[in-house]
């Protein structure tokens, strides 16, 4: 593969991804065609799609397409034809590029599917036969294939061990490198309990030792399903493109009749029609573009989202990705980055900013959480204060930032200083008989009612136990939000924010970040109640998730986006799953949704369009012999009737390859309201769809009349 | 006052007319076909056909009533034509042959109208009056009935229920045709056209000789021919005959009768699918339409080279010195763009181009504004395929009015699609290769080739105009034209039932920023292009060897 169409190859394959995780800081300034599309087209592709291309002829899988099954048809009965009139150059040049039209639609569909095999090889080396140490009753261990699993089985592997099958940990913990699957080098931990337990076979343990529960079979875990999605293999058609499908189908019977029952008007006119003219007219009236790309537009539609590092388990997702009219995000990681920062610190009265942020960088030292680190940043940032390591002072003894004590803090030369959530902060200024200054719960309730976090600074000296001001910590909407969000709206989706703060803080935040909607306090449950809501209202809701009790909510959304973190049991529910564990993600996906039923309609509605030129090129050539005023119908002034009739064929053949590109980049997308979008494309394929054909056919019309002997 | 200018104001006149009529029709349409009360003489009829009103049907139940209705209208029209030599007040008409009395029955029940005798010399007072007027008005009501369940089943959602069939029927003609069609009919006897029972006169002519003419209960016929989209004259020469059109003002409230219920339907579709605009989209493709092809035909008709033409103003042949070329050019392209197939002029003598649009506007499936309830039908299955296509473009799975265009949808509306082309390319293809067929063609060539094309156009679009030249009373087109029309009919009657049980069992769909907007002009621009370029290319090659090849010689 060359080094453009291999972008994901490289990331899916090696443990150091050269690619920067799409999305991971939303791109929202970033040229549209960055966002979707990509994936540039290489000639080179078509040449080695080849063999493919040929093996399609096959027409057991040929009839899945009516439409090329008809070129099909028509080639071989030119062929045919032309046996008994061997002589007759028209009749061999019309069958050789009927047959190339045919393997024109089935090279765009063997490159769509090239694109994925690759990958499906590298994936495939990740699923070595591995062996697996099998845990037997009475405690010993045997050596059994990676293949010869069953659900239930417990295995063992350690340091160095490629883990064999899908399953949950259920005893230890251990690093594990997902380099195969995800392209992120890093290790992740992975151990028993909780929604850190899923492992996926294929993985590599990298240290310590864990037991796994087999949760899936072999040839179905999640690497074959991976391998099965990237080669197309899976693929079924979806719903939209069976519709199409049916509407392609009842176009070609419409023509079909308008072919077979010319030669009856034809005869009656005084004409003769051969068997080459008829099927060449057919098969130039036929939809054959959309007909030809149909397939490959789908396959390619996956291909990107592939190329983003995700996996749709159904082609049906995709496009219900289009029509998605609520997004629910998550407000931690989606929204806002990850962590809380400390924003400001305000003193309370008798004190100054400089003596409160000196205490809480001094009390943030010992907090390695990222707020803790935020303090000590702003500390330095904002006041100067460089920032002291904790082997600066001497004899101080630190108390480390826990989850049960809510505080950290240091005590040093008899002076004890403390900073921690409001509550815990107030009940250690009172244990030691201080006073909480009034102003300092005034202060806390202001921060919070502007959707911040307050943190307590108290310190205990000579002269008491007492709060010194408050930290405002503040959640920071991450750049670039709010104009997507804009563009959403426009583009007819509605955002909720989903956080688990109070209703307070959470209307601050989506405020800021200019969502439409919010909801608080969110529990599984209120989720899976606004799903519901939402789509009795006949909207289609997407949204990610990652724990097991997310798992509910994400069966239930038409799109679920589930974290490739995240448990087994959302990765089950979920019909989309992210590699990168990215929840921004999901607007990309949308987008990718749309631009794959964007461009199905576009090439429809070129197809059709094509038409209009093809018969003033065919209908003049086949009866101005007989009624000589249809020549005025001869508009393009083609050189010959034969010429006239070979060019509009091989126009048909060629425009297939020179879409090729189109079909598997996608129409370029950019969000708009419905109206513009449609006027946009109705000018570009439409209005393009009629004039194009005219111009190219003229063009092959002239080329040739130059051969010489034709025309 | 030159014959254009003529022609342009009457069309001005027309179109003001009609704009007046569109929403109390409209709006009147709408509650008939929604309100829950019935009248004290509906009640008898229910009663009479033992039928309860009330009961909601599923598609297939409505589609049981439309077929056992038409079907039992066909068997009784054709015994009552086979019998007229038994029957009283037959003017001594003896009975019709198997084969056209078929026909005959077929095309009526059909609101076709296509006739293959001719009225004044085959069908006495009885079949007229108790037959063919009866049908012209139930056969309207069906096709009424039938779109407003398709609209039922666009503004009903998550129920298999479209109406009740009886209900839909009777109220159709009780509470829109017989009133309106009386009011009209008065109208045409104030003018001039004849209302009586009399019979047969025996007149001298001018020129010496003498012909025959008889009376009959013609003005009311007339009505309701023009109001229910029939088209089927009492005389042979159809509008043309002074006891049926009078006068160019008869002529014009004519056209009004024809046109006036299609338009007013889009109304009443806008007004119960809770979107007026939605009606205005489609009234305004409708229009569009119409203008342009009124605009072409007059084109042609008054642009025809020759001396001869040029002194008379236009290509007078065929047309009536009472309407000119302007009257008759709209006539002419409203009666073939709403199936109902009158004719005040003969479209064999128009211009070969002409020719050519009055079969281009019924092949494009009587969808401009088309026929009672046909049309609305026709015209919201051709929105759902350009919805279907346009509606990928904007980025979602298409939908149309809130409801999703699936693959159930979509292969329903490509099959309702198939079926008109297929009779007519069928049908004309064997009547030119067949041997015996072609002798009943009057001319040679192209203009022959036309003849038969517009005849099998004429029968599967439920037109029921003929092209004249054609002797089409063989048994081979009274046969061919009856099945051409049963199955133009009623199979697509059969999708469109279907259909609209599909889209009432759907969940609507929301409209957002990011749904296509099916009531802007971009839409109805959308929506005339796909018509035109679908059904022209299906057509284009028989056109071209008919119509297009003697325009352009």
């Amino acid at each position: 593969m060359t080094t453009r169409t291999g972008n994901h190859e490289d990331s899916m394959s090696t443990a150091t991804p050269t690619r920067a995780p799409h999305g991971g800081v939303p791109s929202g300034h970033t040229p549209a065609e960055d966002r979707v599309g990509a994936g540039l087209f290489d000639p080179r592709q078509l040449l080695r799609s080849l063999p493919d291309a040929f093996r399609k002829l096959d027409p057991r899988v040929m009839v899945k397409s009516p439409v090329m099954f008809v070129v099909l048809v028509g080639s071989v009965l030119t062929t045919a034809f032309s046996f008994t009139d061997p002589g007759d150059w028209f009749g061999w040049a019309i069958s050789a590029w009927l047959w190339l039209t045919v393997i024109f639609a089935n090279l765009a569909e063997a490159v769509a599917e090239g694109r994925g095999k690759a990958q499906a090889d590298t994936l495939r080396k990740a699923k070595t036969d591995t062996v697996a140490r099998r845990l037997v009753r009475d405690g010993s261990e045997e050596r059994i294939p990676g293949t010869g699993l069953t659900i239930g089985d417990l295995v063992v592997c350690e340091a160095g061990d490629v883990i064999p099958g899908d399953g949950d940990v259920v005893e230890g913990v251990a690093s594990v490198d997902e380099s195969a699957i995800t392209g992120e080098s890093a290790p992740v931990i992975r151990e028993s309990g909780g929604d850190r337990s899923a492992v996926t076979g294929g993985t590599k343990v990298l240290s310590d030792r864990i037991v796994i529960r087999i949760t899936t079979k072999p040839g179905e875990t999640f690497i074959d399903r991976m391998i099965n999605l990237v080669e197309g293999a899976a693929r079924q058609k979806t719903p939209n493109e069976i519709a199409l499908n049916i509407l392609l189908a009842s176009l070609t019977i419409v023509f079909l009749l308008a072919c077979a029952t010319l030669p009856a008007f034809a005869g009656y006119a005084g004409s003769h029609l051969t068997m080459v003219v008829l099927v060449a007219l057919l098969v130039c009236l036929i939809p054959t573009t959309i007909g030809a790309l149909l397939s490959a537009i789908g396959i390619a539609g996956m291909d990107r989202l592939v190329q983003r590092n995700v996996l749709a388990m159904s082609g049906r997702a995709v496009e219900a990705a289009g029509d998605v009219s609520t997004l629910l995000l998550d407000k931690t990681g989606t929204i806002t980055l990850g962590n809380r920062q400390a924003a400001e610190f305000v003193p309370v009265r008798g004190t100054t900013e400089a003596e409160v942020a000196d205490a809480a960088q001094l009390s943030s030292l010992a907090d390695e959480t990222p707020e803790g680190r935020s303090v000590v940043v702003l500390a330095k940032e904002a006041y100067g204060l460089r920032e002291r390591h904790q082997g600066e002072l001497v004899g101080a003894e630190w108390v480390e930032f826990t989850a049960q004590t809510r505080m950290s803090g240091v005590d040093v030369d008899k002076r004890k200083i403390r900073k921690g959530a409001a509550g815990s902060v107030v009940a250690w200024v009172r244990e030691r008989g201080g006073t909480v200054a009034e102003d300092a719960d005034r202060i806390a309730q202001r921060i919070s009612a502007a959707g911040g976090t307050p943190l307590l600074v108290a310190v205990d000296d000579a002269d008491g136990a007492r709060v010194l001001g408050v930290i405002h910590l503040k959640d920071v909407v991450k750049e670039g939000m709010r104009e997507r969000f804009d563009e959403l709206r426009r583009m007819g989706i509605k955002t909720v924010m989903i956080t688990g703060d109070n209703p307070l803080t959470a209307k601050a935040i989506a405020e800021e970040a200019g969502v439409d909607d919010f909801l608080a306090e969110a529990t599984p449950e209120d989720k899976m109640a606004l799903i519901k809501r939402e789509q009795a209202g006949g909207k289609l809701v997407a949204m990610t998730g990652d724990g097991t009790n997310d798992a509910p909510a994400l069966a239930q959304a038409d799109v679920g986006v589930a974290m490739n973190t995240g448990t087994s049991a959302a990765k089950e529910a979920g019909n989309m799953v992210d590699l990168d564990s990215n929840p921004t993600k999901l607007i990309e996906i949308v987008e990718i949704g749309k631009q794959l039923l964007i461009t199905r309609g576009a090439l429809t509605t070129f197809s059709i369009a094509n038409d209009v030129a093809k018969y003033f090129a065919i209908i003049p050539a086949l009866f101005a012999a007989v009624y000589p005023g249809l020549d005025k119908l001869n508009i393009m002034q083609l050189s010959s009737p034969d010429s006239a009739i070979l060019s509009a064929v091989v126009f048909n053949a060629l425009i297939i390859i020179a879409l090729v590109p189109l079909a598997l980049r996608g129409v370029r997308y950019r969000p708009m309201s419905a109206d513009r979008m449609l006027r946009r494309n109705l000018g570009i394929y439409g209005l393009g769809g009629l004039i194009a054909p005219f111009v190219g056919i003229k063009i092959i019309d002239i080329l040739i009349s130059l051969i010489p002997g034709i025309g | 006052m030159g014959p254009v200018l003529a022609g342009v104001l009457q069309l001005l006149a027309l179109i003001g007319a009609l704009a007046l009529a569109y929403v109390p029709l409209g709006n009147y349409l709408a509650r008939v076909y929604s309100s829950e009360k019935h009248l004290r003489v509906e009640k008898w009829i229910y009663q009479g056909i033992g039928a309860n009103p009330d009961t909601e049907m599923r598609w297939t139940a409505y589609l049981r009533g439309v077929l056992a209705f038409s079907a039992a209208g066909v068997l009784f029209l054709y015994l009552l034509q086979r019998l007229q030599g038994s029957l009283p007040g037959s003017l001594g008409f003896s009975s019709i042959e198997p084969a056209q009395a078929f026909d005959t029955a077929a095309s009526f029940v059909t609101n076709t109208n296509w006739q293959s005798y001719a009225g004044e010399q085959a069908m006495g007072h009885v079949v007229q009056t108790a037959g063919l007027a009866v049908q012209n008005f139930v056969s309207a009501a069906v096709g009424i009935a039938v779109a407003v369940a398709l609209v039922r089943g666009f503004a009903r959602s998550r129920t298999g229920e479209l109406g009740n069939f009886w209900a839909d029927l009777v109220r159709g003609t009780v509470r829109v045709l017989v009133p309106v069609a009386a009011v009209a009919a008065v109208v045409l006897v104030a003018c001039g056209a004849i209302q009586n029972f009399s019979g047969i006169h025996e007149v001298g002519q001018f020129m010496g000789g003498s012909q025959q003419w008889n009376g009959g209960a013609v003005a009311s016929q007339e009505a309701i021919k023009e109001l229910g989209t029939n088209g089927g004259g009492y005389f042979n020469a159809n509008s043309a005959h002074p006891f049926e059109n009078p006068t160019p003002f008869t002529n014009l409230f004519e056209i009004f009768l024809i046109l006036v219920i299609p338009l007013a339907l889009t109304r009443a579709f806008g007004v119960m699918v809770g979107s007026v605009k939605q009606g205005y989209a489609i009234l305004a493709t409708m229009v569009t339409i119409w203008v342009g092809f009124v605009a072409l035909l007059m084109w042609t008709e008054f642009a025809h080279h020759g001396p001869a033409l040029q002194a008379s103003g236009g290509a007078m042949e065929g047309k009536e010195t009472r309407f000119g070329v302007g009257a008759s050019a709209l006539f002419g392209v409203s009666t073939t763009l709403t199936s109902t197939g009158a004719v005040d002029s003969f479209h064999s003598s128009f211009t070969g181009l002409g020719g050519g649009i009055t079969m281009l506007g019924m092949m494009l499936g009587e969808i401009a504004p088309g026929g009672v309830g046909s049309g609305l039908y026709g015209m919201l299955i051709m929105a759902i395929i350009a919805v279907f296509i346009a509606g990928l473009m904007v980025g979602r799975t298409p939908e149309y009015l809130g409801k999703k265009i699936g693959s159930r949808e979509i292969k329903l509306a490509a099959c309702y699609i198939l079926v008109t082309p297929a009779l007519v390319l069928i049908f004309t293809a064997a009547s030119v290769a067949l041997p015996t067929p072609p002798n009943s063609m009057l001319n040679s060539g192209a203009h022959g080739f036309s003849e038969v094309l517009y005849a099998f156009t004429s029968a599967s679009n439920n037109n029921g105009s003929a092209f004249a030249g054609l002797n089409a009373n063989t048994d081979w087109y009274n046969t061919t034209t009856g099945l051409a029309m049963l199955l133009g009919r009623f199979v697509p009657m059969v999708f469109v039932l279907a259909l609209a049980g599909s889209l009432a069992g759907q969940r609507p769909v929301p409209a957002t920023a990011g749904t296509l907007r099916t009531e802007k002009p971009l839409f109805t621009g959308l929506l005339v292009g796909a018509i035109l370029i679908i059904t022209g290319l299906t057509y284009f090659p028989a056109l071209a060897l008919g119509p297009l090849a003697e325009g352009l010689a």
